[in-house]
């Protein structure tokens, strides 16, 4: 059903995705209704891999001690899988070790740049540039901090597509100490040019720092060569566990930062007087870390760097494309699709809205036939109210959907035009 | 959960009962679901503490905005005192069929407005009472 290559590379990309849905344990669970899950919202949380279960499970049954004290075995295993977990993700992304700070997730990165950098930074008069896309996690952050330092927030349109508009992107940028912004829309699935936003932010004056909850998980990544600032991202949307992400920063960056949470952990020296902070990463990870999920979320790294994640993009663009294509075909019924419509521009996320069948109706009776699709605002309010949506039905792929999962939601939004044409 | 949406679901849902708004209220209230956006506003004119007339307008799904149409045509000729002693159970007994719990919250949205009208303050979910 994947319409590119031959056919005997379908054939063989049909057995490696097989293999792929037999590592998600979840996947052979049936719905309390006896039906198969067809789990289409990784946007929000990706479902996990055997091997990422079984790498938490061994930390606690194994080695659990904590790390970067301890003298004897188990905590120098501990100290050793936290900070190997480290090296994976960093690879994963193409940054050094040194550039990766441990964070609960996406959000609370963008609170370290927020509270760090942007305290250190930002005064009066200077501006912020975001974009209209923006998840309230990398609005409301910025809100705040406009607050705290006087700077005012500008931001870069997109079109009724939901496709950046760059025609005055240099006049957005005069002024400017910071752009941040989203590689992936979570709402319309848009890809941000950041090839084209980062060097002209750069000339401006200006850092960027990439809000990476939905590009991390979905795109090949290279840190250095895409020259961003900062780089956030989270462990669970790419097949990790909740609760653990990680900050890329630049070196020099970092280095000229003041912590952002102060504790144990992340000193060099302390005497009843004042303190010697450590360099980074530490000196950003207060207390314990989450041992457990770090080291479970480099094995979920590995996972996808073994799948390979040009193969990764490429499974979801057909997959993109495909259902693109038979969502088409309810359009007459009064299906209409959000986004920029263009699998080359999206990365598996679609918006859509059928008819007089509200979002949270229509996820309702998808989920009587085990389909879980999100409804609602996707966390962009004020996104939703520029394009005069109240809410959207929103479905998005990772590496274990198939196309069979789309045919299923087709059927499936058959079964709601029944139910509402009583 | 597909049971739910019967024949006079919907109808309420495509044909709101008491919809729009009046030009003078005694006593209203808005509120929003912050986790799907659905609004609702109840407006109530009231003649000696009992309710005359109301109307709502707001924008969701079939279950929040049916079970506030259907709760206006409850309300009409009660007590204020009594609207502000509605249950929970006055909203499941209107839409008349389980709700499950992941759409409580949309079932009981109007039943809040209509009560944080009646006491002058943001009422608690009624589901959580």
């Amino acid at each position: 059903m994947i319409r590119t290559g031959t056919l005997l590379e379908r054939d063989r990309d049909n057995e490696k995705l097989q293999r792929i849905i037999a590592d998600f344990p979840i996947l052979a669970r049936p719905t309390s209704r006896g039906k198969r899950l067809v789990y289409l919202d990784s946007a929000a949380t990706s479902q996990k891999p055997r091997c990422v279960i079984d790498a938490l499970v061994q930390y606690y049954e194994q080695y659990n001690a904590n790390i970067h004290r301890g003298v004897y075995e188990i905590a120098a295993r501990a100290t050793d899988e936290y900070e190997r977990a480290r090296v994976k993700v960093a690879r994963f992304v193409g940054a050094s070790p040194s550039e990766i700070v441990w964070v609960r997730n996406t959000t609370e990165a963008i609170n370290l740049i927020a509270y760090s950098w942007g305290a250190q930074h930002l005064r009066r008069g200077d501006a912020i540039l975001l974009t209209e896309l923006e998840h309230h996690s990398d609005l409301v952050p910025w809100q705040l901090l406009a607050e705290r330092s006087g700077a005012h927030l500008r931001f870069l349109p997109v079109d009724e597509r939901g496709v950046h508009v760059l025609d005055d992107l240099d006049g957005l940028l005069d002024g400017c100490k910071l752009v941040a912004l989203g590689h992936v829309s979570n709402t319309l699935g848009t890809v941000a040019p950041l090839e084209t936003i980062i060097p002209r932010a750069h000339a401006a004056g200006a850092i960027v720092a990439v809000d990476g909850a939905q590009g991390a998980p979905h795109l090949s990544l290279d840190v250095h060569a895409l020259d961003a600032d900062f780089y956030a991202f989270s462990g669970h949307k790419m097949l990790g566990p909740t609760g653990i992400g990680a900050l890329y920063g630049k070196k020099a960056l970092l280095d000229a930062m003041p912590p952002f949470f102060s504790g144990g952990d992340m000193i060099r020296r302390v005497r009843y007087e004042n303190t010697i902070f450590s360099d980074p990463p530490r000196r950003f990870e207060a207390g314990t870390g989450n041992i457990a999920d770090a080291i479970a979320f480099g094995v979920a790294v590995e996972y996808l760097q073994n799948l390979g994640m040009s193969w990764v993009r490429e499974h979801e663009r057909a997959l993109t494309a495909y259902a693109l294509e038979r969502l088409a075909a309810f359009e007459p019924r009064g299906l209409a699709i959000y986004g920029p419509r263009d699998p080359d521009r999206i990365s598996g996320v679609i918006s859509f809205n059928f008819a007089d069948i509200h979002a949270h109706d229509l996820a309702s009776i998808l989920d009587t036939e085990g389909i879980c699709v999100r409804a609602g605002h996707h966390c962009t309010m004020p996104l939703m109210a520029k394009m005069g949506w109240s809410a959207t039905a929103r479905a998005s792929f990772y590496v274990y959907n198939t196309p069979e999962d789309i045919d299923v939601l087709c059927a499936g939004l058959e079964k709601a035009a029944t139910v509402f044409a009583r | 959960m597909d049971d739910f949406y019967r024949d006079y679901i919907l109808d309420h849902y495509r044909n709101p009962r008491n919809f729009g708004t009046f030009e003078r209220a005694d006593v209203e209230a808005e509120d929003l679901n912050p986790l799907c956006g659905d609004e609702i506003h109840m407006q109530l004119q009231l003649d000696d503490g009992v309710v005359r007339d109301v109307r709502f307008s707001g924008k969701g799904c079939a279950i929040s905005q049916a079970s506030a149409s259907m709760l206006t045509e409850t309300v009409k000729g009660m007590k204020l005192s009594d609207v502000a002693q509605l249950s929970k159970q006055a909203v499941l007994d209107n839409v008349g069929i389980g709700i499950s719990p992941t759409r409580m919250k949309c079932a009981m949205l109007g039943l809040r407005v209509l009560k944080s009208a009646a006491i002058g303050r943001l009422a608690a979910w009624p589901d959580e009472e």
